[in-house]
């Protein structure tokens, strides 16, 4: 249960882009480098790229400490001075117990149980859903 | 009383972000081994982390040591950690949520106390400082030392 597929060293996490939202899937160890760089990476793609949305999928993450934490918060204050809106997906349970007990509650920071639910919240937001193909409007 | 017995289980270094990342690995396995559940390895790890990321950041690098420990009902881990850095002038100062000395959130210290079931600082300003945490795993009574 250590380490993770997708990043091994833990040194640089790809930003990859789904119709006008930026998804970001984190694995296992993350280096503090690697998450200050990810920080640059999110908000370059977004001016970029032009994205309306993040979404960080952290259902891989064992741990996240205060330093990971105010990351994902900076990274949500941030994303939105560059008009988009930063949602973090799939926490696990014992993280998130872990973080309330440390004292980090985030409470600016969006959240979702996994990325599909983070991906729908950020694409009805933008009103983008019926141009995403393969995905069907439900309202 | 039964005698707490203790096994050396690894001596770290802390000299750089890498060497944070295995640490948690090596707390990961060590709290694993003597069977922590998910939830408490999780608290573990996530102390250990912040704790030596203050020996990095405020201690300027130092080493952790880990003990398996066995009281003859629980097994528990023992972590301390070490750095021959500045020191801390105001201890409850620092363990205050909010304080910081360096860019952080200032939760790492208070926050990692809240996670373990012992916590003990020695620190004296110019002469360093140690901060050493013992997790039992569940099932065992749980000496809290609960200082406020």
């Amino acid at each position: 249960m250590t380490g993770g597929p997708g990043i091994p060293d833990g040194t640089h996490v790809p930003v990859l882009m789904l119709g006008d939202v930026l998804l970001v899937t984190l694995q296992g160890e993350l280096h503090d480098k690697a998450a200050e760089q990810l920080q640059q990476d999110i908000a370059a793609a977004i001016t970029d790229r032009s994205a309306r949305g993040v979404v960080i999928d952290v259902s891989g993450v064992e741990i996240v400490d205060s330093f990971l934490g105010r990351v994902f918060a900076e990274i949500a204050a941030s994303t939105r001075l560059l008009a988009a809106e930063t949602v973090v997906a799939g926490m696990r349970p014992a993280v998130a117990i872990t973080l309330v007990e440390l004292g980090l509650t985030l409470p600016g920071l969006r959240t979702a149980l996994d990325a599909d639910e983070a991906l729908r919240m950020l694409t009805r937001a933008s009103g983008y859903l019926s141009h995403v193909p393969g995905r069907r409007e439900n309202a | 009383m039964t005698e707490t017995s203790g096994r050396l289980a690894a001596c770290l270094p802390i000299r750089s972000d890498m060497d944070l990342a295995w640490v948690r690995q090596h707390v990961r396995q060590a709290a694993a081994e003597i069977g922590f559940g998910l939830v408490e390895q999780t608290k573990l790890i996530t102390a250990a982390s912040e704790l030596a990321r203050n020996t990095l950041v405020h201690g300027g690098g130092g080493q952790v040591e880990s003990v398996v420990l066995d009281n003859g009902r629980a097994r528990g881990l023992r972590l301390t950690f070490t750095d021959a850095g500045p020191g801390i002038a105001d201890v409850e100062r620092a363990l205050t949520d909010g304080y910081t000395s360096g860019g952080g959130l200032g939760l790492g210290l208070g926050g990692a106390r809240r996670l373990v079931h012992e916590f003990s600082i020695d620190t004296r300003p110019g002469h360093g400082t140690c901060v050493t945490v013992v997790c039992w795993a569940a099932g065992a009574p749980r000496p809290r030392k609960e200082a406020r």
